[in-house]
């Protein structure tokens, strides 16, 4: 079993400054070709767990002072963010941030920066653009003036340049409609059938039911529970505590297993 | 007319030359919003290297320069990933009390290890001049002209056309997010300081060019370039040569024109009356960014 892990994230321990305490020992992992999502509240440390794996801990002033991160059975926990790209790791952060004077094109030949895309760059690129038609369509539009839904596909497209075996997601479906929504499920469906594992963030379960097949709840800097997303979602203490419903709130220690 | 066209001639030089200290301070804020004071520093060392390469180890005067420009960005990516990279991760306030302490130690150190006098540049021109119509034409300035145009036209095909070009475009856009895409953004970081190195020693040598010369004041410069970085717009290189261009006309036609009662060093003014014409208009600057917005 281990012998198929991707990633593998054990007794992860992060702090940001000198004493606050995100993650506490958080534990996770992905399959090769896998797809997981990292659910939870705000404030849980869904983004700091995702940071520490990215190498971008440090630019939020966080460190991981304990447990262990590795990567095809490699230790990543010192590694920094460009080099982890080039291994294989992309990232889609929260927000898009799509480089909005930059042109759509420029934003994905920024994604194939790392040196082992540079020779397949446009072979990537017109892959990516039968996945996603908006990409070729306005091509040399600024990405400022894309659509929220559009710029969060292009966010997508502009990790896959890198062509990575894990794809890191931080709450892709924030402020968009549920039809994009679904869309982009579709989207990170396909990709994950080609190959690449997925690593999901996010508070809303419909993406994660659409994208995900298995799925860990995370609470105040812990993993609360895990197990396949559907049934996951299906158990009424998750949902409740998780969407934040008065039943639970306030006594979480009812859904630790 | 011909006092008219002198002037003009003379205020474009002087102004090609404030367009490349504003290029190698944009091109740092850009990327990492560093405003580097040290910049007409750099300008003074530029000057040095040129002066003693070409009279004290007599290189021919190109080699010089091209050795120069080799050094001083070298020594500039050096010094930006030994100490400035040390503090990454800290505010931005603290890298730019870093660059005010190394041009203090520069400032310190030329003298101390030239004396204050002046020394000469060694370059080809001297005082040489073509006249056209009444019109003086120094070869010095002329090459001013024609170099500054040159290293901007690199500069521009760098920036749009090269793949650094573009990371340090996503770099000065947002910074995370081109960490986070594999940008390896402290290679930028010394790259964008080894732009300004480059540029500092051609700005510094063709100050340093007829009727001046390699002297400890050299650096002075940064402060009357200042008007044409806020002009053009911290932010925007080619906003950095339109105000650099800017300046340099209007201090030049100010110190022909300007009536007597306005006083004798109106044109050491003119700048800063210009600079804050604009920004009353556009805050800005002519060509800094405002973010991009869908309506």
């Amino acid at each position: 079993m281990a012998d198929d892990l991707l990633l593998e994230v054990e007794e992860l321990r992060v702090t940001y400054g000198s004493s606050v305490l995100a993650l506490d020992g958080v534990g996770f992992s992905v399959p090769e070709g896998g797809s997981i999502a990292l659910l939870g509240a705000n404030g849980a440390g869904k983004s700091t767990a995702l940071r520490a794996v990215t190498g971008l801990l440090r630019f939020h002033g966080g460190q991981v002072t304990g447990g262990s991160i590795r990567f095809e059975g490699r230790s990543i926990v010192r590694a920094d963010a460009a080099a982890l790209v080039a291994a294989g790791i992309a990232q889609v952060l929260e927000g898009r941030r799509v480089f909005a004077e930059l042109t759509v094109a420029e934003n994905l030949r920024v994604g194939a920066f790392p040196g082992r895309a540079r020779r397949r760059e446009r072979e990537i690129r017109e892959e990516l653009s039968e996945l996603f038609p908006i990409l070729a369509e306005r091509a040399d539009q600024p990405a400022g003036l894309l659509s929220g839904g559009q710029q969060q596909v292009l966010a997508i497209a502009r990790a896959l340049m890198s062509q990575p075996r894990l794809l890191l997601l931080d709450e892709p479906s924030l402020g968009l409609a549920p039809r994009v929504v679904a869309e982009i499920g579709q989207a990170l469906r396909a990709i994950n059938e080609r190959g690449c594992a997925l690593l999901l963030i996010e508070q809303s379960t419909a993406l994660a039911l659409r994208a995900t097949k298995h799925a860990y709840l995370l609470e105040t800097g812990r993993i609360r529970a895990h197990a396949p997303t559907a049934e996951l979602l299906a158990d009424e203490r998750v949902r409740a505590s998780y969407l934040g419903a008065p039943a639970v709130l306030g006594r979480p220690e009812a859904l630790a297993r | 007319m011909t006092a008219f066209f002198q002037l003009l001639f003379q205020g474009i030089a002087l102004g090609c030359i404030y367009a490349l200290v504003a290029l190698g301070f944009t091109v740092v804020y850009r990327a990492s919003k560093v405003i580097n004071f040290a910049q007409g520093s750099l300008l003074l060392v530029g000057a040095y290297l040129v002066s003693v390469l070409a009279t004290g180890l007599n290189l021919p005067f190109v080699l010089a320069v091209i050795a120069a420009i080799a050094l001083l960005a070298a020594g500039c990516a050096i010094f930006q990933m030994m100490v400035l990279q040390r503090v990454l991760g800290q505010p931005v306030f603290v890298l730019v009390m870093i660059t005010i302490g190394l041009s203090i130690v520069i400032d310190a150190a030329i003298p101390a290890i030239f004396g204050g006098n002046a020394r000469i540049l060694g370059d080809p021109w001297g005082a040489s001049a073509v006249h056209v119509g009444g019109v003086t034409f120094n070869w010095v300035r002329i090459w001013t002209v024609l170099c500054t145009a040159l290293i901007l036209a690199l500069y521009f095909v760098f920036d749009r056309f090269s793949r650094y070009g573009l990371a340090m475009r996503a770099t000065a856009a947002d910074e995370e997010a081109a960490l986070a895409v594999g940008v390896p953004v402290r290679r930028v970081y010394a790259l964008t300081w080894a732009i300004a190195g480059g540029v500092a020693v051609v700005g510094g040598l063709f100050l340093a060019g007829f009727p001046g010369s390699v002297n400890p004041s050299l650096g002075n410069v940064s402060l009357r370039a200042f008007p044409a970085i806020i002009l053009g717009g911290l932010d925007s290189p080619p906003g950095a040569v339109v105000g650099g261009i800017t300046i340099g006309i209007v201090e030049v036609m100010a110190s022909g024109y300007a009536p007597g009662w306005l006083g004798s060093d109106f044109s050491a003014v003119a700048p800063y009356v210009v600079m804050i014409l604009v920004l009353l208009c556009r805050p800005y600057g002519l060509f800094g960014t405002r973010p991009v917005e869908r309506v």
